[in-house]
Protein backbone atom coordinates (compact mmCIF):
# COMPACT_ATOMS: atom_id res chain seq x y z
CA UNK A 1 0.00 0.00 0.00
CA UNK A 2 1.41 3.33 -0.84
CA UNK A 3 -1.16 6.15 0.41
CA UNK A 4 -3.79 5.88 3.17
CA UNK A 5 -6.56 8.04 1.51
CA UNK A 6 -9.79 6.73 2.89
CA UNK A 7 -11.09 3.66 4.97
CA UNK A 8 -12.22 1.72 1.96
CA UNK A 9 -8.35 2.04 0.73
CA UNK A 10 -7.30 -0.76 3.86
CA UNK A 11 -10.74 -2.48 3.75
CA UNK A 12 -11.62 -4.83 6.73
CA UNK A 13 -8.64 -7.13 6.37
CA UNK A 14 -6.27 -3.87 6.07
CA UNK A 15 -7.70 -2.23 9.54
CA UNK A 16 -7.04 -5.67 11.23
CA UNK A 17 -3.25 -5.40 9.73
CA UNK A 18 -3.13 -1.74 11.28
CA UNK A 19 -4.82 -3.51 14.77
CA UNK A 20 -2.46 -6.12 15.00
CA UNK A 21 0.64 -3.81 14.31
CA UNK A 22 -0.53 -1.27 16.18
CA UNK A 23 -0.08 -3.76 19.34
CA UNK A 24 3.06 -3.77 18.89
CA UNK A 25 3.88 0.10 18.74
CA UNK A 26 1.66 0.26 22.23
CA UNK A 27 4.37 -1.96 23.30
CA UNK A 28 7.13 0.30 21.94
CA UNK A 29 5.55 3.31 23.29
CA UNK A 30 5.08 1.53 26.70
CA UNK A 31 9.19 1.26 27.38
CA UNK A 32 11.07 3.49 29.13
CA UNK A 33 12.73 4.59 25.79
CA UNK A 34 9.95 4.51 23.39
CA UNK A 35 12.12 4.31 20.02
CA UNK A 36 12.69 1.97 17.28
CA UNK A 37 15.27 2.28 14.63
CA UNK A 38 12.42 1.19 12.06
CA UNK A 39 12.33 4.17 9.69
CA UNK A 40 15.68 5.52 10.22
CA UNK A 41 16.71 8.12 7.19
CA UNK A 42 13.48 8.73 6.09
CA UNK A 43 11.47 12.17 6.40
CA UNK A 44 7.85 13.03 7.05
CA UNK A 45 6.45 16.32 6.34
CA UNK A 46 2.87 17.37 7.77
CA UNK A 47 1.51 19.41 5.73
CA UNK A 48 -1.54 21.11 7.97
CA UNK A 49 -3.52 23.82 6.32
CA UNK A 50 -5.90 23.62 8.84
CA UNK A 51 -5.85 24.35 12.43
CA UNK A 52 -4.90 20.51 14.42
CA UNK A 53 -3.24 20.17 17.73
CA UNK A 54 -3.95 16.41 18.53
CA UNK A 55 -3.31 15.04 14.92
CA UNK A 56 0.11 17.52 13.99
CA UNK A 57 1.60 16.40 17.25
CA UNK A 58 0.17 12.56 17.53
CA UNK A 59 1.65 12.31 13.78
CA UNK A 60 5.11 13.78 14.22
CA UNK A 61 5.51 11.68 17.63
CA UNK A 62 5.00 8.81 15.89
CA UNK A 63 7.90 9.51 13.36
CA UNK A 64 9.85 10.31 15.72
CA UNK A 65 9.40 7.25 17.62
CA UNK A 66 10.23 5.31 14.63
CA UNK A 67 13.50 7.50 14.51
CA UNK A 68 12.22 9.30 11.13
CA UNK A 69 12.94 13.12 10.36
CA UNK A 70 9.97 15.36 10.01
CA UNK A 71 9.43 18.63 8.59
CA UNK A 72 6.60 20.49 9.72
CA UNK A 73 4.90 23.25 7.64
CA UNK A 74 2.11 25.81 8.62
CA UNK A 75 0.29 28.15 6.41
CA UNK A 76 0.39 31.27 8.46
CA UNK A 77 4.33 31.37 8.15
CA UNK A 78 4.87 29.94 4.79
CA UNK A 79 5.09 31.48 0.60
CA UNK A 80 1.86 30.24 0.71
CA UNK A 81 1.12 33.73 2.32
CA UNK A 82 2.57 35.10 -1.10
CA UNK A 83 0.13 33.17 -3.30
CA UNK A 84 2.10 30.17 -3.81
CA UNK A 85 -0.41 27.54 -5.19
CA UNK A 86 -1.15 24.15 -3.46
CA UNK A 87 0.46 22.26 -6.29
CA UNK A 88 4.08 24.39 -5.85
CA UNK A 89 4.02 24.42 -2.41
CA UNK A 90 4.03 20.69 -2.94
CA UNK A 91 6.38 19.92 -5.79
CA UNK A 92 8.92 22.32 -3.56
CA UNK A 93 8.84 20.03 -0.48
CA UNK A 94 8.99 17.33 -2.51
CA UNK A 95 12.32 18.46 -4.27
CA UNK A 96 13.65 18.31 -0.59
CA UNK A 97 13.58 14.50 -0.33
CA UNK A 98 10.72 13.32 1.43
CA UNK A 99 9.26 9.75 1.61
CA UNK A 100 5.61 10.68 3.40
CA UNK A 101 3.38 13.57 3.16
CA UNK A 102 0.84 14.12 6.08
CA UNK A 103 -1.80 16.27 4.84
CA UNK A 104 -5.06 18.02 5.85
CA UNK A 105 -6.89 20.71 4.17
CA UNK A 106 -9.78 22.15 4.20
CA UNK A 107 -11.30 20.87 0.89
CA UNK A 108 -12.24 17.67 0.10
CA UNK A 109 -10.23 15.29 -2.23
CA UNK A 110 -7.08 17.59 -1.68
CA UNK A 111 -4.96 14.77 -0.85
CA UNK A 112 -6.21 12.40 -3.73
CA UNK A 113 -4.69 15.27 -5.92
CA UNK A 114 -1.36 15.54 -4.43
CA UNK A 115 -1.25 11.98 -4.36
CA UNK A 116 -1.44 12.28 -8.09
CA UNK A 117 1.20 14.85 -8.05
CA UNK A 118 4.33 12.92 -5.86
CA UNK A 119 6.27 10.34 -5.42
CA UNK A 120 5.54 10.10 -1.66
CA UNK A 121 3.44 8.41 0.36
CA UNK A 122 0.42 10.34 1.12
CA UNK A 123 -1.45 10.24 4.35
CA UNK A 124 -4.90 11.88 4.18
CA UNK A 125 -4.72 13.35 8.40
CA UNK A 126 -8.67 15.27 7.63
CA UNK A 127 -9.57 16.72 4.12
CA UNK A 128 -12.90 18.92 4.63
CA UNK A 129 -16.36 16.98 5.34
CA UNK A 130 -14.81 13.94 3.62
CA UNK A 131 -12.30 11.53 5.38
CA UNK A 132 -9.75 11.30 8.27
CA UNK A 133 -8.66 7.48 8.43
CA UNK A 134 -6.27 8.06 11.17
CA UNK A 135 -8.58 8.63 13.46
CA UNK A 136 -11.08 5.78 12.40
CA UNK A 137 -8.10 3.48 13.29
CA UNK A 138 -7.24 4.87 16.49
CA UNK A 139 -11.12 4.86 17.32
CA UNK A 140 -11.54 1.42 16.22
CA UNK A 141 -8.10 0.28 18.13
CA UNK A 142 -9.50 1.84 21.44
CA UNK A 143 -12.82 -0.26 21.58
CA UNK A 144 -10.98 -3.13 20.48
CA UNK A 145 -8.90 -2.91 23.27
CA UNK A 146 -11.75 -2.88 25.93
CA UNK A 147 -14.44 -5.13 24.09
CA UNK A 148 -11.88 -7.52 22.77
CA UNK A 149 -14.11 -6.97 19.65
CA UNK A 150 -16.47 -5.01 17.35
CA UNK A 151 -18.01 -7.32 15.90
CA UNK A 152 -21.89 -6.89 17.04
CA UNK A 153 -21.54 -4.17 18.88
CA UNK A 154 -24.01 -1.05 19.04
CA UNK A 155 -22.07 1.93 17.89
CA UNK A 156 -24.39 5.59 18.05
CA UNK A 157 -22.62 8.44 15.87
CA UNK A 158 -24.22 11.70 17.58
CA UNK A 159 -24.33 15.13 16.73
CA UNK A 160 -22.97 16.82 13.52
CA UNK A 161 -22.46 14.33 10.95
CA UNK A 162 -23.08 16.43 8.21
CA UNK A 163 -19.78 18.19 8.72
CA UNK A 164 -17.90 15.62 10.47
CA UNK A 165 -15.10 13.86 8.30
CA UNK A 166 -14.65 11.60 11.61
CA UNK A 167 -18.36 10.66 11.20
CA UNK A 168 -17.60 9.30 7.62
CA UNK A 169 -14.53 7.71 8.19
CA UNK A 170 -15.71 5.87 11.34
CA UNK A 171 -19.26 4.88 9.84
CA UNK A 172 -16.81 3.12 7.24
CA UNK A 173 -14.65 1.62 9.29
CA UNK A 174 -16.99 0.53 12.23
CA UNK A 175 -18.93 -1.31 9.81
CA UNK A 176 -16.54 -3.06 8.11
CA UNK A 177 -15.38 -4.75 11.12
CA UNK A 178 -19.44 -6.28 11.96
CA UNK A 179 -20.72 -3.28 14.22
CA UNK A 180 -23.90 -2.20 14.07
CA UNK A 181 -23.66 1.66 13.62
CA UNK A 182 -26.46 4.57 14.44
CA UNK A 183 -26.94 7.95 13.30
CA UNK A 184 -28.37 10.08 16.06
CA UNK A 185 -28.78 14.01 15.06
CA UNK A 186 -31.14 16.52 14.21
CA UNK A 187 -32.66 15.92 10.28
CA UNK A 188 -30.34 19.31 9.38
CA UNK A 189 -27.13 18.01 10.79
CA UNK A 190 -27.82 15.03 9.03
CA UNK A 191 -26.31 14.89 5.12
CA UNK A 192 -28.52 15.48 1.74
CA UNK A 193 -28.18 11.90 1.09
CA UNK A 194 -27.57 8.49 3.35
CA UNK A 195 -28.12 6.18 0.31
CA UNK A 196 -25.16 3.43 0.40
CA UNK A 197 -24.03 4.01 4.22
CA UNK A 198 -24.48 1.10 6.77
CA UNK A 199 -25.96 3.01 9.17
CA UNK A 200 -29.45 3.28 10.52
CA UNK A 201 -30.97 6.61 11.51
CA UNK A 202 -32.63 8.18 14.65
CA UNK A 203 -33.58 11.89 15.47
CA UNK A 204 -33.82 10.93 19.32
CA UNK A 205 -31.08 9.63 21.77
CA UNK A 206 -32.74 8.91 24.61
CA UNK A 207 -34.62 6.35 22.57
CA UNK A 208 -31.46 4.24 22.33
CA UNK A 209 -29.12 5.78 25.22
CA UNK A 210 -29.66 2.74 27.06
CA UNK A 211 -28.52 -0.16 24.81
CA UNK A 212 -25.57 1.81 23.23
CA UNK A 213 -21.70 -0.51 23.56
CA UNK A 214 -20.07 2.78 22.63
CA UNK A 215 -21.38 6.51 22.31
CA UNK A 216 -19.67 8.39 20.21
CA UNK A 217 -20.11 12.27 20.19
CA UNK A 218 -19.23 14.45 17.25
CA UNK A 219 -18.22 17.97 17.88
CA UNK A 220 -20.39 20.98 16.91
CA UNK A 221 -18.26 22.58 13.99
CA UNK A 222 -19.43 25.73 14.02
CA UNK A 223 -16.69 27.33 12.05
CA UNK A 224 -17.87 24.90 9.46
CA UNK A 225 -21.43 26.14 9.37
CA UNK A 226 -22.65 28.58 6.92
CA UNK A 227 -26.13 28.62 8.19
CA UNK A 228 -28.49 28.43 10.96
CA UNK A 229 -29.05 24.72 11.12
CA UNK A 230 -29.47 24.85 15.34
CA UNK A 231 -31.94 26.88 17.26
CA UNK A 232 -28.84 27.14 19.51
CA UNK A 233 -26.69 25.24 21.40
CA UNK A 234 -28.57 25.22 24.54
CA UNK A 235 -31.31 23.23 22.95
CA UNK A 236 -28.89 21.19 21.33
CA UNK A 237 -27.25 20.44 24.78
CA UNK A 238 -31.08 19.38 26.07
CA UNK A 239 -31.64 17.37 23.19
CA UNK A 240 -28.33 15.41 22.47
CA UNK A 241 -25.78 16.44 24.89
CA UNK A 242 -24.62 14.18 26.68
CA UNK A 243 -25.52 15.46 29.61
CA UNK A 244 -25.30 13.71 33.29
CA UNK A 245 -29.02 12.76 33.47
CA UNK A 246 -28.37 10.63 30.48
CA UNK A 247 -25.00 9.28 31.65
CA UNK A 248 -27.16 7.93 34.31
CA UNK A 249 -29.31 5.90 31.42
CA UNK A 250 -25.84 4.80 29.63
CA UNK A 251 -24.94 0.98 30.64
CA UNK A 252 -22.28 0.60 33.13
CA UNK A 253 -19.57 -1.02 30.53
CA UNK A 254 -20.50 1.23 27.59
CA UNK A 255 -17.68 3.60 26.40
CA UNK A 256 -17.47 7.28 25.66
CA UNK A 257 -15.61 8.84 22.99
CA UNK A 258 -15.21 11.64 21.27
CA UNK A 259 -12.66 12.95 18.60
CA UNK A 260 -11.55 16.19 20.25
CA UNK A 261 -11.82 19.35 20.99
CA UNK A 262 -14.52 19.19 23.02
CA UNK A 263 -17.12 21.77 23.79
CA UNK A 264 -17.85 20.77 26.87
CA UNK A 265 -21.75 21.84 28.18
CA UNK A 266 -22.54 21.61 24.16
CA UNK A 267 -22.29 17.56 23.18
CA UNK A 268 -20.80 16.76 26.29
CA UNK A 269 -20.63 17.66 29.61
CA UNK A 270 -17.94 17.93 32.06
CA UNK A 271 -19.02 14.78 34.10
CA UNK A 272 -19.43 12.72 31.03
CA UNK A 273 -15.90 13.57 29.70
CA UNK A 274 -14.17 12.79 33.25
CA UNK A 275 -16.72 9.69 34.26
CA UNK A 276 -14.80 6.28 34.53
CA UNK A 277 -16.53 5.20 31.21
CA UNK A 278 -14.79 7.82 29.28
CA UNK A 279 -12.09 6.65 27.05
CA UNK A 280 -11.58 10.23 25.26
CA UNK A 281 -7.38 10.35 26.94
CA UNK A 282 -6.72 6.47 25.72
CA UNK A 283 -8.02 7.70 22.12
CA UNK A 284 -5.24 10.51 22.19
CA UNK A 285 -2.42 8.00 23.50
CA UNK A 286 -3.86 5.32 21.36
CA UNK A 287 -3.30 7.32 17.86
CA UNK A 288 0.12 8.06 18.62
CA UNK A 289 0.55 3.77 18.05
CA UNK A 290 -1.74 4.08 15.74
CA UNK A 291 0.16 6.37 13.73
CA UNK A 292 3.10 4.70 14.07
CA UNK A 293 1.32 1.40 12.30
CA UNK A 294 0.26 3.44 9.53
CA UNK A 295 4.11 5.26 8.58
CA UNK A 296 5.64 1.65 8.98
CA UNK A 297 3.27 0.30 6.57
CA UNK A 298 2.99 2.44 4.05
CA UNK A 299 7.26 3.33 4.66
CA UNK A 300 9.21 0.20 6.44
CA UNK A 301 7.15 -2.61 5.80
CA UNK A 302 7.99 -3.69 2.33
CA UNK A 303 4.01 -5.09 2.66
CA UNK A 304 4.11 -4.72 -0.84
CA UNK A 305 7.70 -6.08 -1.92
CA UNK A 306 7.45 -9.31 -3.69
CA UNK A 307 8.90 -12.44 -1.65
CA UNK A 308 12.71 -12.14 -1.83
CA UNK A 309 14.99 -15.39 -2.27
CA UNK A 310 14.81 -17.94 0.68
CA UNK A 311 17.00 -17.32 3.24
CA UNK A 312 18.24 -14.93 5.96
CA UNK A 313 17.79 -16.97 9.06
CA UNK B 1 11.43 -18.66 11.84
CA UNK B 2 9.71 -15.06 13.06
CA UNK B 3 9.05 -13.03 9.96
CA UNK B 4 10.88 -15.35 7.45
CA UNK B 5 8.14 -17.58 7.44
CA UNK B 6 5.75 -14.72 6.09
CA UNK B 7 8.31 -14.68 3.21
CA UNK B 8 8.56 -17.99 2.11
CA UNK B 9 5.19 -19.20 2.80
CA UNK B 10 1.93 -19.05 0.59
CA UNK B 11 1.05 -16.52 -0.78
CA UNK B 12 4.16 -14.85 -0.82
CA UNK B 13 6.53 -16.99 -1.50
CA UNK B 14 6.47 -20.93 -2.28
CA UNK B 15 5.95 -24.32 -0.45
CA UNK B 16 8.17 -26.03 2.19
CA UNK B 17 9.20 -29.53 0.72
CA UNK B 18 11.22 -31.59 3.32
CA UNK B 19 14.07 -33.38 1.83
CA UNK B 20 16.19 -34.99 5.14
CA UNK B 21 15.24 -35.26 8.44
CA UNK B 22 18.38 -34.20 10.98
CA UNK B 23 16.80 -34.56 14.14
CA UNK B 24 14.06 -36.55 15.83
CA UNK B 25 11.68 -35.90 18.74
CA UNK B 26 13.71 -37.86 20.91
CA UNK B 27 17.27 -35.70 19.82
CA UNK B 28 15.40 -33.25 20.18
CA UNK B 29 14.84 -34.01 23.53
CA UNK B 30 18.25 -34.47 24.96
CA UNK B 31 19.59 -31.44 22.72
CA UNK B 32 17.53 -29.42 25.22
CA UNK B 33 18.68 -30.69 28.63
CA UNK B 34 21.77 -30.67 27.55
CA UNK B 35 21.85 -27.14 26.19
CA UNK B 36 20.02 -26.62 29.97
CA UNK B 37 23.28 -28.23 31.58
CA UNK B 38 25.57 -26.44 29.59
CA UNK B 39 23.44 -23.17 30.78
CA UNK B 40 23.94 -23.65 34.14
CA UNK B 41 27.47 -25.38 34.04
CA UNK B 42 28.47 -21.98 32.27
CA UNK B 43 26.96 -20.15 34.61
CA UNK B 44 28.03 -21.42 37.89
CA UNK B 45 23.96 -21.38 38.69
CA UNK B 46 20.90 -19.64 37.53
CA UNK B 47 20.80 -17.08 39.38
CA UNK B 48 21.18 -13.97 37.04
CA UNK B 49 20.12 -15.57 34.22
CA UNK B 50 16.56 -14.83 31.83
CA UNK B 51 15.64 -16.48 28.56
CA UNK B 52 14.58 -14.71 25.71
CA UNK B 53 13.18 -16.67 22.69
CA UNK B 54 13.33 -14.53 19.43
CA UNK B 55 10.08 -14.80 17.69
CA UNK B 56 8.52 -16.82 16.67
CA UNK B 57 10.99 -19.82 16.07
CA UNK B 58 12.91 -19.47 19.24
CA UNK B 59 9.68 -19.08 21.67
CA UNK B 60 9.18 -22.69 21.73
CA UNK B 61 12.35 -23.63 22.53
CA UNK B 62 12.67 -20.65 25.32
CA UNK B 63 9.58 -22.76 26.98
CA UNK B 64 11.48 -25.91 26.73
CA UNK B 65 14.82 -24.85 28.08
CA UNK B 66 13.19 -22.94 30.62
CA UNK B 67 10.89 -26.04 32.10
CA UNK B 68 14.69 -28.13 31.23
CA UNK B 69 15.78 -25.64 33.76
CA UNK B 70 13.47 -26.03 36.40
CA UNK B 71 14.12 -30.06 36.21
CA UNK B 72 17.61 -29.59 36.94
CA UNK B 73 16.32 -28.88 40.27
CA UNK B 74 17.68 -26.35 42.86
CA UNK B 75 20.57 -28.42 44.44
CA UNK B 76 22.76 -27.68 41.07
CA UNK B 77 21.00 -24.19 40.53
CA UNK B 78 21.43 -21.73 43.22
CA UNK B 79 18.68 -20.58 45.47
CA UNK B 80 16.60 -19.98 41.98
CA UNK B 81 14.92 -22.50 40.06
CA UNK B 82 12.35 -20.25 38.07
CA UNK B 83 14.53 -18.12 35.50
CA UNK B 84 12.89 -15.06 34.31
CA UNK B 85 11.52 -15.82 30.48
CA UNK B 86 10.66 -13.25 27.97
CA UNK B 87 10.19 -12.93 24.11
CA UNK B 88 11.85 -10.55 21.41
CA UNK B 89 10.22 -9.73 18.02
CA UNK B 90 13.35 -7.49 16.10
CA UNK B 91 11.02 -6.47 13.38
CA UNK B 92 11.44 -3.19 13.99
CA UNK B 93 15.63 -3.44 14.47
CA UNK B 94 16.11 -5.26 10.98
CA UNK B 95 18.63 -4.10 8.76
CA UNK B 96 16.83 -5.07 5.85
CA UNK B 97 13.50 -3.02 6.09
CA UNK B 98 12.32 -1.69 2.91
CA UNK B 99 14.01 -4.48 1.07
CA UNK B 100 12.02 -6.98 1.99
CA UNK B 101 8.33 -7.50 3.78
CA UNK B 102 8.58 -7.02 7.59
CA UNK B 103 6.24 -6.96 9.84
CA UNK B 104 6.33 -8.34 13.38
CA UNK B 105 4.85 -11.58 14.25
CA UNK B 106 4.04 -10.78 17.49
CA UNK B 107 4.09 -8.56 20.78
CA UNK B 108 7.50 -8.07 22.85
CA UNK B 109 6.72 -9.67 26.28
CA UNK B 110 10.02 -8.70 28.66
CA UNK B 111 8.12 -8.74 31.83
CA UNK B 112 11.30 -7.88 34.19
CA UNK B 113 14.33 -5.33 34.07
CA UNK B 114 17.02 -7.02 32.04
CA UNK B 115 20.14 -4.96 33.73
CA UNK B 116 22.83 -6.55 35.32
CA UNK B 117 21.29 -10.43 34.17
CA UNK B 118 23.06 -12.25 31.66
CA UNK B 119 20.61 -13.05 28.83
CA UNK B 120 20.48 -16.31 27.49
CA UNK B 121 19.08 -15.08 23.42
CA UNK B 122 17.27 -18.60 22.74
CA UNK B 123 16.54 -18.86 18.53
CA UNK B 124 15.57 -22.08 16.36
CA UNK B 125 18.25 -21.15 13.72
CA UNK B 126 21.46 -19.73 13.25
CA UNK B 127 22.26 -18.61 9.75
CA UNK B 128 23.74 -15.30 8.57
CA UNK B 129 23.28 -13.47 12.14
CA UNK B 130 21.22 -10.84 11.00
CA UNK B 131 18.37 -11.67 13.06
CA UNK B 132 20.77 -12.08 16.00
CA UNK B 133 22.63 -8.38 15.29
CA UNK B 134 18.76 -6.98 15.45
CA UNK B 135 18.26 -8.88 19.04
CA UNK B 136 21.20 -7.26 20.22
CA UNK B 137 19.71 -3.95 19.20
CA UNK B 138 16.63 -4.35 20.76
CA UNK B 139 18.00 -5.53 23.95
CA UNK B 140 19.51 -2.24 24.36
CA UNK B 141 16.30 -0.35 24.42
CA UNK B 142 15.31 -2.85 27.37
CA UNK B 143 17.97 -2.30 29.30
CA UNK B 144 21.88 -3.20 29.80
CA UNK B 145 22.52 -6.87 30.67
CA UNK B 146 25.42 -7.96 31.84
CA UNK B 147 26.51 -10.41 29.36
CA UNK B 148 24.42 -11.56 26.48
CA UNK B 149 24.84 -15.42 25.56
CA UNK B 150 23.40 -17.03 22.69
CA UNK B 151 21.87 -20.61 22.11
CA UNK B 152 20.12 -22.37 18.84
CA UNK B 153 19.12 -25.57 17.85
CA UNK B 154 20.84 -25.46 14.51
CA UNK B 155 23.69 -23.73 13.51
CA UNK B 156 23.47 -24.10 9.61
CA UNK B 157 26.88 -21.89 8.91
CA UNK B 158 26.82 -19.24 5.92
CA UNK B 159 27.39 -16.10 8.72
CA UNK B 160 27.67 -12.60 7.39
CA UNK B 161 28.36 -11.56 10.76
CA UNK B 162 30.67 -12.04 13.44
CA UNK B 163 28.59 -13.98 15.33
CA UNK B 164 28.63 -16.98 17.02
CA UNK B 165 26.23 -19.56 18.96
CA UNK B 166 27.53 -19.97 23.00
CA UNK B 167 25.13 -23.36 23.16
CA UNK B 168 24.33 -25.17 19.90
CA UNK B 169 21.78 -28.20 19.77
CA UNK B 170 23.81 -29.47 16.55
CA UNK B 171 25.93 -28.01 13.54
CA UNK B 172 24.29 -28.70 10.48
CA UNK B 173 26.09 -28.24 7.16
CA UNK B 174 24.08 -26.53 4.30
CA UNK B 175 23.40 -25.17 0.95
CA UNK B 176 22.11 -20.92 1.27
CA UNK B 177 19.19 -21.55 -0.74
CA UNK B 178 18.07 -24.95 1.76
CA UNK B 179 15.66 -23.99 4.38
CA UNK B 180 15.44 -25.62 7.91
CA UNK B 181 12.34 -26.46 9.37
CA UNK B 182 12.13 -27.02 13.76
CA UNK B 183 9.14 -28.28 14.91
CA UNK B 184 8.85 -30.00 18.12
CA UNK B 185 8.93 -32.89 16.80
CA UNK B 186 12.35 -32.96 14.87
CA UNK B 187 14.84 -31.10 12.73
CA UNK B 188 14.30 -30.99 8.66
CA UNK B 189 16.39 -29.79 6.05
CA UNK B 190 14.49 -29.00 2.88
CA UNK B 191 13.45 -26.62 -0.28
CA UNK B 192 11.17 -24.06 -1.36
CA UNK B 193 9.20 -24.91 -4.36
CA UNK B 194 7.91 -22.10 -6.14
CA UNK B 195 5.07 -22.23 -7.94
CA UNK B 196 5.73 -21.70 -11.36
CA UNK B 197 5.12 -18.11 -12.63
Amino acid sequence: MKHLLSVQDLGAEGVHEVMRLTDSFVEVSGRAIPRVPALRGKTVVSLFYEDSTRTRLSFETAAKRLSADTMTFSVSSSSVNKGESLRDTVETIEAMGIDAVVVRHKSSGVPWRIASWVNASVINAGDGWHQHPTQALLDCYTIRSRKGDLGGLRIAIVGDVMHSRVARSDVDAFAALGAEVLLVAPPTLLPASLEGWPVKITHSLDEVIGGLDVIYLLRIQRERMTEALLPSLREYRAVYGLTADRLRALRRDALVMHPGPMNRGVEIDAEAAEDERSVITAQVSNGVAVRMAVLYLLLGSGADLVAPPAGDQ
Amino acid sequence: MAERERTVMPPRGGIFVPKTQVMDAADLRRAVTRIAHEIVERNHGVDDVALIGLQTGGVPLAHRLHDALRTIGADQMGSRTDVPLGSLDVAFYRDDIGLRPVLPEAVTDIPFDLTGMTVVLVDDVLFTGRTVRAALNALNDYGRPLAVQLAVMIDRGHRQLPIRPDFVGKNVPTRFDEQVDVADDGVTIGEIARPQP
